[in-house]
């Protein structure tokens, strides 16, 4: 270990250090100025570590003897996640005082689940994955039941954590088969294995194994049970946490993984992917249809949208792979945006997730309404939004590789789902005359909203600039 | 001489057993965590095994890490559970039925 291994995990230290002293703090001085105080600070030290991470010079050079790297790959990633938890902290804030359940391990648990999303992004080793996604794993369990006192909440923690540790034996018996038909558990040494042994049955075995683990934690079908309940009953803050950052995450492990162990062996992987994938769009689609709860909708959302992404992995080319580096961003984007209104969903001060009480929503709040819908069309692929634009990314990659009809078939899946984004949209503007939700919303969720909805329109132009970025992470991915 | 082929068996084996019981099991959620342990076991035996035939150590560290975090995810299990006792006022297994699913 030398002193250039610990500046290159610089930004990752600090989070460490932070997250452990203010657990200190937060045990001796526990009150809810304190809680108030550590999460905002949890905010600033999130920041700062985008900034540090984006300006950090040691990139290209593994650290620790080639176990953690931060190549154009992770950084991308690593910010994308960044952004991404800070705004969902920022969004979570009133809620949490509203409900009463700020306290300072919130924010904490949060700082720790996204250390483990740092480290796992920036593995080259199959320890240091197997850490990071442990460490964020076991943090998510004890988010998705932090409403301790009531039986959804605790049921999903409970259902996450059973289906999440059976994800991480099948990985890690995945992983222990590849170390023992290679000799290593180095990506790279695994890599050169591969190539000059030739893949042998062990290695076959591993990587099933190994990627039915990581389609769990990204919630790819037929490894898609636990999602539904664990989004219904966690507490909409923490819903809208899962439907981002940890969704980044694992699709940033599963390129890693099959691209710098398993970049020789296309062919043995790109069939269980294209299942995967094929599966989990028509699943996400068909099965939300009959959703009446707002949360689990979501999270039927958020499995297509996975499907959509596994296209541009199945690929495995650098267009594929730009491609899906630039479809997780806009899907952040756009989840951010709707979890800002979904937050504020509420009769006379008590939280509701039925989608039938937006009805007419257009008549409580014409903004809300319209911004909602701006969001609700790019979600769904409509023409002239960002959204659009990410699925035409993918389709126009996987038709230059050859997947051509499971670029039909995507396209087929997207209409499908535009039905139920678009039925939200109809309640808002014709539903029947029902009881009104109450409609107020604080400042930064207005700002949220109109940010993302904003961009989703302005983001036509040149989609903010992500495509270059999105092609030289590819490229550092590929070689 | 009891080669590599054995060791993997037993620990086949006993993965399936701790799949099994996850998926079989309809009585208790403790039995849940014990299958989640076996499993974890089983893959011990799996870097142990191949850390021994391979002549290579990585293995053997490995394994002290997943016993580290074994550790861990059946403390936060279990707390969780106690949680969801403390609501429910039971710990059967079908009585995680709040949400359907």
């Amino acid at each position: 270990m030398s002193y250039l291994d610990i500046l290159t995990i610089g930004p990752e230290l600090i989070l460490v250090l932070f997250c452990l002293v203010s657990l200190l703090v937060g045990s001796f001085y526990d009150s809810i100025k304190t809680s108030g105080f550590i999460f905002l600070l949890t905010i600033g030290i999130l920041i700062l570590i985008a900034i540090l991470i984006y300006i950090s010079p040691y990139k290209t050079i593994p650290a620790f003897g080639g176990a953690f790297i931060r190549d154009a790959f992770a950084t991308y990633f690593q910010i994308t996640i960044l952004i991404s938890v800070v705004a969902l902290l920022v969004l979570s804030k009133d809620y949490l005082i509203k409900y009463d359940l700020l306290k300072f391990e919130y924010p904490i648990l949060i700082a720790f689940a996204t250390l483990g999303m740092l480290v796992v992004v920036s593995s080259e080793n199959l320890l240091v994955l197997y850490l990071g996604i442990e460490i964020q794993s076991l943090s998510l369990y004890v988010i998705a039941a932090f409403r301790r006192d009531n039986v959804r909440s605790t049921e999903a923690g409970l259902k996450y954590f059973v289906l999440g540790s059976l994800s991480s034996g099948l990985m890690l018996f995945g992983a222990s088969l590849i170390y023992g038909s290679t000799g290593s558990i180095e990506f790279k040494e695994i890599f050169i294995a591969i190539s000059s042994d030739g893949f042998l049955l062990g290695i076959m075995a591993g990587l099933v194994f190994l990627i039915s683990g990581l389609a769990f934690k990204a919630s790819a079908v037929p490894f898609h049970m636990w999602t539904p309940d664990v989004y219904e009953g966690s507490p909409t803050p923490v819903t809208g946490f899962f439907a981002t950052a940890p969704k980044v995450a694992a699709i940033a492990i599963l390129l890693r993984v099959l691209f710098d162990c398993f970049g020789s062996a296309v062919e043995s992987w790109q069939q269980v992917i294209i299942v995967l994938s094929f599966c989990s769009m028509f699943l996400g689609s068909i099965a939300a249809i009959g959703q009446k709860n707002i949360k689990r909708l979501m999270a039927f959302s958020s499995i297509g949208h996975v499907g959509f992404a596994l296209i541009g992995v199945a690929c495995a080319t650098e267009e594929g792979v730009a491609a899906v580096l630039i479809y997780m961003v806009l899907y952040v984007i756009m989840n951010i945006g709707v979890f800002a209104f979904i937050l504020n969903m509420e009769r006379e001060g008590v939280a509701v997730t039925s989608i039938e009480s937006l009805s007419l929503y257009s008549e409580v709040s014409q903004g809300q309404a319209f911004f909602l819908t701006i969001l609700l069309f790019s979600l769904a692929g409509i023409p002239p939004l960002v959204g659009f634009f990410g699925k035409f990314y993918i389709f126009s990659a996987a038709i230059n590789s050859g997947l051509i009809w499971l670029a039909v078939s995507g396209g087929i899946a997207s209409v499908v789902a535009a039905f139920y984004y678009l039925r939200i949209v109809y309640l808002m503007y014709f539903g029947a005359k029902k009881e009104l939700l109450t409609g107020n919303m604080p400042f930064t969720h207005w700002l949220l909203l109109i940010v993302t909805a904003t961009l989703m329109l302005v983001g036509t132009i040149n989609l903010f600039g992500l495509e270059g970025p999105a092609r030289v992470a590819a490229v550092s991915l590929l070689n | 001489m009891i080669a590599i082929q054995h060791f993997l068996t037993l620990s086949s084996m006993l993965f399936l057993i701790g799949v099994f019981g996850i998926f079989l099991n309809r009585k208790n959620i403790i039995i849940l965590l014990m299958s989640i342990e076996l499993i974890l076991l089983a893959v011990n035996i799996n870097f142990v095994s191949f850390s021994y035939f391979l002549d290579d150590l990585v293995g053997q560290v490995f394994t002290l890490f997943i016993l580290t975090v074994a550790a861990a995810e059946a403390a936060i299990g279990l707390a969780i559970l106690v949680c969801f006792f403390r609501n429910k006022g039971s710990i059967s297994v079908e009585d995680v039925n709040v949400m359907k699913g």
